[in-house]
């Protein structure tokens, strides 16, 4: 299970202040902490702190600075995909670009970036009519996007498909269609694409939100979930993923597998 | 119409582990041994690079083994001097590296105190050029006092130093990180307390480049189809990225497959079986040929006529 930390985003007032007055600190601080905390991916996510002509620089920025202070690979996540080519080019390792719907303009634009710069795309089960209600349109769509990868020749290890959850409180019909797309998805080709959620949507502005989205988390893994944007410091809930994968027999049990996940 | 071989790809291999350390090391090894650093399934040429071979190490006695006649008539008279044994294991018999074992430090047998054993050590050391693996006796608490005293005498060698078992790895640890030597871990065929004696290993400072797992083996016709399940699943969890079970592995083929009735029961006594000469020789070149085939690093072997088959085998499954 792979943890792609959330934290690094200007929807966050430390992290949007950072951005709006280049002080790094912040985003420094939540790079180390989400590494700590289990993190295998960094997000990073100007969000709408900066107006979209120095979304570029803004990324640029983004990238140096979290490289200063960690080695984990990163995930570029904006719409604005020149932000991303801009921080794809300084990445050191090979980066995720979060994100593409299925929309035959916006494969063209990311899949051959993707291919330049070595990077995996996050592909996103939706198009411009937005997301679908069920499991089959959902699959529908993310067959699109294994088809994209395909003629591209993005390896299929590199496509992260994320069938796109909702808060629980509106869309309660959308968690067992997501667990549904899941099992479809890894199905959809052989070797399989890997899946993904942005998990803390299910339990947006619902208390007990750390329950939900540990109970959703474990669900979907045992669905077929291989990575998710998350929060990396809630333990509980990496101490979840952990034992998921034990309990899936994914990895060799030890007493202290919970430690030896941190670790990796 | 030609055939496309699938080929399986890994994120990631088994670490290399050096065993000895020359002058230039802080030892006084005439050369090293690396071992490990596979990237794939042992010995598919089509699939990945064999970067080294396994090795053989010859076990040499502090005191006269109770052997099979088949073995110790080879050995010949050195066998009363585990120094000249362990030369004769080099220089006639080829063996890569020399396994000393000191059943003569058991408080219920000749008790050979610490300080005796590190001699010994110094001696053998003396003598070869190779790197030495070395064992205490099975007396948990005499075996900490042995290995840590030779650990310390022969400081900066980089032995391959054991066993380390999960009840008991604390003062061999230390020793082996005090004194930069190498550690076995031993677990009972069993691949959860495998990974957890590593961790826990790894948990006291001792770097995992530094470690080697003993998965605990079984004689030919005694199991060894479950040595080879324990081995197969610590190499795939290896090969997937679990840095907890990416050490190479030390096999005590010679000890288990000479436990073996087969090994030393006369035809007089099974006619069905055979002639003994052949029938023990084979006994252990088959049980270490197993072991090899799912990726054994390190064979610890006795019986020199097996010996000769097996570093024949391995040049020939190392040949693409």
């Amino acid at each position: 299970m792979l943890i792609f930390g959330e934290r690094i985003n200007g929807m966050f007032t430390d992290i949007g202040d950072g951005l709006r007055n280049k002080d790094p600190k912040p985003l420094q601080y939540w790079a180390v902490k989400q590494e700590e905390g289990g993190a295998h991916y960094l997000d990073l996510n100007s969000g709408p702190a900066i107006p979209k002509e120095e979304r570029a620089a803004a990324y640029e920025w983004m990238v140096k600075v979290v490289q200063e202070v960690s080695e984990l690979p990163l995930v570029l996540d904006s719409t604005n995909y020149d932000a991303i080519e801009a921080g794809l080019k300084l990445c050191k390792r090979p980066a995720i670009i979060n994100s593409c719907p299925a929309e035959q303009s916006k494969i063209e634009r990311v899949f051959p970036m993707a291919m330049q710069y070595n990077a995996g795309v996050i592909g996103l089960t939706m198009d411009k009519k937005g997301i679908p209600k069920n499991a089959e349109n959902r699959v529908a769509f993310a067959m699109e996007l294994v088809a994209a990868a395909d003629e591209y020749g993005l390896p299929m290890e590199d496509l992260f498909l994320d069938p796109l959850i909702l808060p629980v409180n509106v869309a309660q019909d959308h968690c067992p269609e997501v667990l549904e797309s899941l099992r479809q998805i890894k199905m959809l080709a052989n070797p399989a694409p890997r899946t993904v959620l942005g998990l803390s949507n299910v339990s947006q502005k619902s208390p007990d939100r750390n329950l939900i989205n540990r109970t959703f988390m474990a669900m979907a893994i045992a669905s077929g979930l291989d990575a998710a944007i998350m929060d990396a410091n809630d333990d509980a809930l990496v101490d979840c993923a952990a034992t998921c994968e034990i309990l899936l027999n994914q990895s060799i049990y030890a007493d202290s597998y919970l430690k030896v996940f941190r670790a990796r | 119409m030609s055939v496309v071989l699938v080929k399986e790809r890994y994120s990631s291999k088994v670490g290399e582990v050096v065993l000895g350390a020359t002058p230039e090391q802080g030892g006084t090894r005439t050369s090293t041994i690396t071992v490990g650093g596979d990237n794939g399934l042992p010995y598919l040429h089509f699939e990945n690079e064999i970067t080294n071979r396994a090795v053989i190490a010859m076990e040499v006695t502090d005191v006269v083994p109770e052997w099979s006649e088949m073995i110790t008539k080879q050995i010949g008279d050195v066998i009363n001097n585990p120094v000249a044994w362990a030369k004769k294991c080099v220089e006639e018999f080829g063996a890569d590296l020399i396994y000393l074992k000191f059943d003569g430090a058991d408080p219920e047998g000749e008790n050979r105190s610490p300080e005796d054993c590190a001699r010994i050590v110094k001696e053998v050391l003396a003598a070869v050029g190779v790197p030495l693996i070395v064992e205490g006796c099975d007396d948990p608490d005499k075996n900490n006092e042995v290995i840590t005293a030779i650990a310390e005498a022969a400081a900066g060698e980089n032995l391959l130093i054991g066993v380390a078992e999960q009840n008991n790895y604390k003062s061999m640890a230390a020793a082996a990180m005090v004194h930069k030597h190498t550690l076995i871990a031993r677990s009972p065929l069993d691949i959860n307390i495998c990974k957890q004696l590593n961790i826990l290993i790894n948990e006291m400072g001792l770097p995992l480049n530094k470690i080697v797992i003993d998965p605990t083996v079984a004689g030919l016709g005694f199991g060894i189809e479950y040595v080879y399940s324990i081995m197969e699943r610590a190499r795939l969890g290896a090969l997937a990225g679990d840095r907890m079970l990416s050490m190479p592995m030390i096999c005590t083929v010679g000890y288990e497959a000479n436990r073996c009735k087969e090994a030393h029961a006369s035809a007089e006594e099974f006619p069905g079986w055979g002639d003994l000469e052949d029938r023990s020789v084979l006994w252990e070149a088959v049980t270490a040929s197993g072991v090899l085939e799912v990726g054994a690093s390190i064979l610890v072997m006795r019986n020199p006529s097996s010996v000769k088959l097996v570093q024949k085998h391995i040049a020939d499954i190392m040949t693409k």
